[in-house]
């Protein structure tokens, strides 16, 4: 009996990637465990204000979680809050990096596949996101370590084409190989787009060292723009699909970086000028 | 043997709705065959009328039957100050408190990046041309206590910024009847901090 009812319940430990209304005050959640990799979880009766687990199964919130084994879905019974990464709340431009880590990191899994490693990963990018200066670092980091963890790590040393290491001199990079063609091989294949030599040196710096090694790195403007080109094509040329979430990103950094927002949506279906 | 095609077509209307599956289709569909025909018929007029008679309001986008509806065309109420809610049900649960004296904006949705609605699909360039047309004092924002809403209030807020406009949000805090062993880190943090005087 008392093993019968264990194995009714289970634990995990998750982060709350996506959810959406269900029913009357129900929501469907969509986690990243540490132990079953991706799940979707009924939370019950979440919407309603008194809700004792609204708080806890929160976007972006790292929660310990008690699951009851259900028909369709597991139903969340029990859930605890074990880091709410406030910071990504309170500044729009950290929400925005927050939702597309999010977004990739629903993109590139399958349910019930547990990737530890990546779970990890994905905790502390969300940790990054909240406390770094530069976000675009950390989720570059999180881009490139995560395609590798999915199985799509490009190759960044040796020539696709001639198997030669990769020389200082203009080299490319072909989405579709997964890796760099050298000086030579380069221009001859199709669809290889080149790549500047400190974009290149900073992704094989990436792909090789700790999170913690490259935090003191400082790019110029024109390398962060490339190294988010790149990884970017590279990613939707693989994933076959371009995340939803990079426009709210673009929408919303752009008008941080131009200090202070217009007065309407720039571009947008007005297309007024800011009076002020 | 076929089903005789009214019959049929019910059905697969019924089953377009949310929540409704094949089975529960058909037992409402059997029921109106054999309801009396005034309830069937009142029914069919309740839809139509949905269809037909409501519009948005021009000035607020809440469901009204007029171009301008009721709260928007009363002389009483504060026109000065308004609230931002998601959907049309929020306006009846901020009008059911009694508390609430201005007018409203209906998003119509949140900001959801994911889902790809952005800030055109929702009316918020239209908030920010009544803000900047009209004398509005106060500008509420309203929409749910988590993180799309949140991210819509941000955004909202950042966009009214430049228009010296004051924008409030309304208060985190704990729900009455509601239990602090249970409450979580975010929501207690708001209340301690923003805690009121007794």
């Amino acid at each position: 009996m008392e093993s019968e009812r264990r194995q009714r319940l289970y634990r995990a430990e998750a982060v709350i990637i996506k959810r959406r209304d269900f029913g009357e005050a129900d929501r469907l959640v969509t986690c990243f465990t540490r132990e079953h990799g991706k799940l979707t979880l009924l939370a019950k009766g979440v919407r309603k204000i008194t809700s004792r687990k609204a708080g806890h199964v929160e976007l972006f919130t790292h929660a310990r979680l008690l699951v009851a084994k259900g028909r369709t879905w597991d139903i969340i019974t029990q859930a605890e809050c074990i880091q709410p990464f406030l910071p990504l709340r309170e500044d729009l431009q950290r929400t925005g990096y927050a939702y597309y880590a999010a977004e990739l990191l629903d993109l590139l899994t399958q349910e019930q596949d547990p990737n530890p490693e990546l779970f990890e990963l994905f905790l502390a990018t969300l940790e990054r996101l909240g406390r770094a200066e530069e976000p675009r670092l950390p989720m570059r980091y999180f881009e490139l370590h995560a395609m590798g963890l999915a199985g799509f790590q490009p190759e960044l040393f040796v020539c696709l084409n001639c198997q030669e290491p990769i020389r200082p001199a203009q080299n490319y990079f072909h989405v579709g190989r997964g890796g760099v063609l050298c000086e030579a091989c380069g221009p001859a294949a199709n669809g290889a787009r080149p790549i500047s030599l400190p974009a290149l040196k900073v992704l094989r710096y990436m792909q090789t060292h700790p999170y913690a090694e490259l935090e003191a790195l400082r790019l110029r403007p024109a390398v962060h723009a490339e190294l988010e080109e790149v990884l970017f094509q590279y990613l939707t040329y693989t994933l076959e699909r371009s995340p939803k979430s990079v426009q709210f990103l673009h929408l919303v950094r752009e008008r941080v970086n131009h200090g202070m927002m217009p007065a309407g949506p720039a571009g947008g279906p007005n297309g007024e000028s800011s009076p002020v | 043997m076929e089903l005789a095609k009214p019959v049929a077509r019910l059905i697969e209307e019924f089953a377009r709705l949310p929540g409704i599956g094949p089975k529960t289709a058909s037992r409402l569909t059997y029921y109106l065959l054999r309801a009396p025909a005034e309830q069937v018929l009142a029914l069919s007029d309740a839809i139509r009328q949905l269809r037909e008679r409501i519009v948005y309001c021009q000035v607020c986008y809440n469901i009204s039957e007029e171009p301008v509806c009721p709260i928007c065309a009363n002389p009483q109420r504060d026109h000065s100050q308004i609230c931002v809610v998601e959907e049309p049900l929020d306006v009846m649960a901020i009008e059911r408190t009694g508390e609430y004296h201005g007018v409203y904006h209906v998003l119509h949705g949140v900001l959801a990046p994911i889902e790809g609605v952005g800030p055109e699909q929702l009316k918020i360039g239209e908030l920010v041309q009544r803000v900047r047309q009209g004398e509005v004092r106060e500008v509420l924002l309203a929409t749910n206590p988590n993180l799309e809403g949140e991210a819509t209030a941000m955004y909202i807020a950042r966009l009214l910024a430049p228009l010296g406009v004051r924008v409030t949000r309304l208060a985190h805090g704990l729900p009455v009847g509601g239990d602090l062993e249970y409450a979580d880190e975010v929501t207690l943090r708001q209340a301690i901090l923003r805690r009121a005087e007794m």
